[in-house]
Order: C-alpha cells, then sequence, then structure tokens
C-alpha cells in the first residue's frame, strides 16, 4: 500500500512540474513583473519607484550630508543610512507604524549589502539617507527595496563601483524556484535572498530563512544570481529610460 | 588588448567598462581590475590620453572661487554656519563679512540672520575640506528678493553656455537678472512674476535636456514659443 501511495505521489508532482506549477502561473525561474522609475521625488537628491509583482516601493536618497548626531560620524569615510519602513496600509492587518525590530534589521542589512558599491571613502564625517518606505508588500521587500535603492544613489549622483541587484530563491514544494512572493515566501520550505554586483561578480548578501541541505542552498543561490542578472538589466533600462525619453521626444 | 568599449557621448552607468589598458582616468571613473570604470551616470568622453565620463547627475564638488547660493543655518560665535549642498557645512567668518574682526559686541544678526538667503563666493577650503566663504564683493551679501530655483550642479555649464552664451540669451529674453551658484541653486529677480516663471520653466527644461546636443538652439526656441503664448 505503502508502494502504491508514492508512486501516485510521484505522478502529482511530475504532472504538477509539466505544467506551470507555481500559484501565481510563473516558471521556476521567472522574475514577477518588475518595473522600475528614476527620479519620481523632486526634493530627494536622488530617488526611485520599484514595482516587482505587488510589492510597490518608494526610495528616496538624501546626501551626502552633515551627520547628526554629529558623534556618529566616521572620520574617514560617509556612513550609508537605510531605513526601511512598511507603511501602515501595506500588509492586509493594519501594522503599526512604529519601526519595529523587522524594519530595524532589514535597514541594517540594506546598508550593508549597498556599501560595498559605494565609493564612501569620498565624502568623510558625512551621511547618505536612503529610506524606503514599502506602500504595498508581497514577499521579497527587502530584495526590492536594494534594487530600488540602487537606483536612486545612481540618480543622485552618489560615485558608485557597480550596480547592486538582488532576487531571491527559495525552495517550494521541493522545488527550486526563483523570486518568491508572500505565498511562497510563508509556505516554502526555504528563502535565500542574494544581492550581487554583477559586473564584479561579488555577493554583497546573503541570507537564509529555512532549512536546506547544502546541495539545494547552492542550487538556490545560483539560481538567485541569474534572477539578480535580468533584475541588473531591469535596473539599467530604468536609469537610461529618464534621458531616453526625453531625447525621442526631441527626434 | 587596448580598446574602448564604447563610442564618445554615450550614456553610461556606473560599472559600465569604458576601457581596457593604459590610459589616465579622468572625472567620474575609477580603476578597477586594470579597466577603467565609470563610477557616475553620465556621457563617456574619450581624449587621446583620458576617458572621463561628463555626470548627468552629482552633487556639487565645492573648488575656491565658486560663487554659491546658500542658507544661514546656525550662528556661533564669529561665524555663520551656511548650507550650500555640500556634505560639510560652510563657515562664513565676521571678517569675510563685514571685514572688521570679530567682537563680542557686535549683533551678527543685523548682518545676516538664521533663515537667510546669501550669494556668497568661496575663499578657501580648509584643511578638513570646509568651504570658507566671503561676501567682500559686488553682487555678494544677504538677498532680499528674488526666486529661488534649482538644477543638478552638474549641468551648471551647460545653463552658462559657452562664453555664456546660454544665460546671456536667456537674461535677455526674459529680461531677468540670473545669479547663478555652483552649488545648483539660482536665483532670478525679474520685474513681473510671469518674467520669473519663464525663466524657471527654461531652467528646468536646460535640467531635463542637458545632455543632447543643440541645446542653446532649442531653448532659444522655447523662448520663442513662450512668448507667443504669453501674448
Amino acid at each position: 500500500m505503502s508502494k502504491a501511495k508514492k508512486t501516485t505521489k510521484k505522478k502529482r508532482t511530475t504532472k504538477k512540474s509539466k505544467a506551470k506549477t507555481r500559484y501565481d502561473g510563473r516558471k521556476a525561474n521567472e522574475l514577477r513583473p518588475t518595473t522600475i522609475e528614476s527620479g519620481v521625488l523632486p526634493n530627494a537628491d536622488g530617488s526611485a519607484y520599484i514595482e516587482m509583482g505587488r510589492n510597490k516601493i518608494l526610495v528616496g536618497v538624501f546626501g551626502p550630508r552633515e551627520m547628526h548626531p554629529r558623534r556618529f560620524a566616521k572620520p574617514n569615510e560617509a556612513t550609508l543610512r537605510c531605513r526601511y519602513h512598511m507603511s501602515p496600509f501595506s500588509v492586509d492587518p493594519r501594522r503599526s507604524p512604529a519601526p519595529s525590530r523587522r524594519d530595524v534589521e532589514i535597514g541594517m542589512v540594506m546598508s550593508w549589502a549597498i556599501q560595498p558599491a559605494v565609493f564612501l571613502e569620498k565624502y568623510p564625517r558625512s551621511v547618505i539617507d536612503v529610506y524606503c518606505e514599502v506602500l504595498e508588500a508581497d514577499g521579497g521587500t527587502r530584495t526590492a527595496c536594494i534594487n530600488a535603492a540602487t537606483v536612486a544613489l545612481v540618480d543622485a549622483g552618489i560615485p558608485m563601483r557597480d550596480l547592486v541587484s538582488s532576487c531571491a530563491a527559495g525552495v517550494m514544494d521541493g522545488k527550486v524556484v526563483l523570486d518568491l512572493g508572500d505565498y511562497e515566501d510563508k509556505e516554502g520550505e526555504a528563502d535565500v535572498p542574494v544581492a550581487y554586483m554583477p559586473k564584479l561578480g561579488k555577493i554583497t548578501l546573503l541570507q537564509m530563512d529555512g532549512v536546506l541541505p547544502v546541495k539545494t542552498f547552492t542550487e538556490c543561490v545560483d539560481l538567485a544570481i541569474e534572477g539578480c542578472l535580468q533584475v541588473n538589466e531591469i535596473q539599467r533600462e530604468a536609469l537610461k529610460k529618464k534621458y531616453g525619453i526625453s531625447e525621442e521626444a526631441e527626434e | 588588448m587596448e580598446s574602448a568599449k564604447f563610442s564618445s557621448r554615450d550614456l553610461v552607468i556606473p560599472g559600465d567598462v569604458l576601457y581596457e589598458g593604459r590610459i589616465r582616468t579622468g572625472d567620474n571613473t575609477h580603476r578597477s581590475e586594470g579597466k577603467v570604470v565609470a563610477s557616475r551616470i553620465g556621457l563617456v568622453n574619450y581624449n587621446r590620453d583620458m576617458v572621463s565620463v561628463i555626470a548627468l547627475e552629482a552633487g556639487f564638488n565645492p573648488l575656491t572661487g565658486d560663487l554659491v547660493i546658500g542658507e544661514v543655518t546656525d550662528i556661533r560665535l564669529g561665524r555663520w554656519m551656511v548650507n550650500i549642498d555640500t556634505a560639510e557645512v560652510a563657515a562664513l567668518n565676521v571678517i569675510d563679512a563685514i571685514d572688521a574682526p570679530f567682537r563680542p559686541d557686535f549683533d551678527m544678526t543685523r548682518v545676516l540672520d538664521i533663515g537667510d538667503t546669501v550669494v556668497a563666493k568661496i575663499v578657501d577650503l580648509d584643511r578638513r575640506r570646509t568651504p570658507i566663504l566671503s561676501i567682500l564683493g559686488r553682487g555678494l551679501g544677504r538677498v532680499n528678493e528674488g526666486f529661488l530655483t534649482r538644477l543638478t550642479p552638474s549641468k551648471i555649464p551647460r545653463l552658462i553656455g559657452k562664453k555664456g552664451s546660454m544665460v546671456n540669451m536667456i537674461l535677455n529674453q526674459t529680461g531677468c537678472n540670473v545669479v547663478i551658484g555652483q552649488n545648483g541653486r539660482i536665483l532670478i529677480h525679474g520685474r513681473t512674476r510671469e518674467q520669473e516663471a519663464m525663466a524657471v520653466k527654461v531652467i528646468n527644461k536646460v535640467d531635463k535636456e542637458a545632455h543632447i546636443s543643440g541645446l542653446t538652439s532649442r531653448v532659444q526656441e522655447y523662448l520663442r514659443i513662450l512668448k507667443e503664448e504669453k501674448r
């Protein structure tokens, strides 16, 4: 009997993998539809707006400017301060607008992920502020925030070594999938967000939520990097679009 | 192999490899693993012995001799602190403001108060690269009237044009007096509000289209259209 059960189970999984098995009809290595726009906030030095699936995030960059409180300024380089914040209306049961432990941690992790790409040593004793406001959340907001923050930093004219592109991969129903949405994030076995500098070929963020065998973990990282490369193309398009459109209008 | 990866005036993005081989790195570029790489978004420029990027987005890099427009943010003993959009807040010492040494009984708010807008010149950068300002000179000092607007600091040379051709055209056509701070703040002073609004529109157009060639003629055309609309 146990044998029979096994076969039926196997059959089901094969059937699933043949069809578009993911809950929103995507392929295993497919990103959610992503659009980025740069320079959306006139009063910020640089800004970006990203829609990654149902995620909607607005990022503003200010600086380099004088750091307050001044004692936290580093004498040899600039500080990159990231604020991650989810709006009360961004998730279904309304969320308290006060910054939570999670917000603080993601802000810190974001700043660590972006720092290697920024020439911080050019602006000693100052601060570059990155404010991320999640207007609508649908899983993978930290990766989306990193993507938008990078575009906003370039838009602010801050010298950078490379763009930072970020994407998560994970395991859902025993399958390695790219760019998990909220449902997959919660129901899946594991989630591996990765931030990557494509031109330098360096990983700047690597986290894991869940338990995975080493082999699957490596598969996840490889797939996530593949996703980062796709995101990188979208970021480049977004940056060029700001200047490209006015060129077309002229011609 | 030595080779250029783009042609001149192509739009490049931070991280783009511009050149492999022996060449000098110019503005907004850096060397990484032996290659010359862009560090800001802008238009690449290949010279005979140098690669540089003309930045489309960049903050203000203070240099001595620059004319700037700033806002007084603080008054300390013997100096005003002026925000001129640099990483360091600039200092304006009393001796550079009234041409007399500071005395404790001197009322500094009579010259400049917190919140005042001031046109000043950078006379020095100290060893921390803090700009030191001066308001001794013609056209410098507190601003009493006018309209303030902004332009990305890296686009200021385009607004001025070759030997001031662009700014002179805006002056003549709008009838406004325009003071351009190198830090991207621009003070417009016209006889009427409409004149000022026209100048602001033109500056916004320069900000949007600074990277496309033939800017001066396009702005000329734009000014003509604006003037016709008014009639």
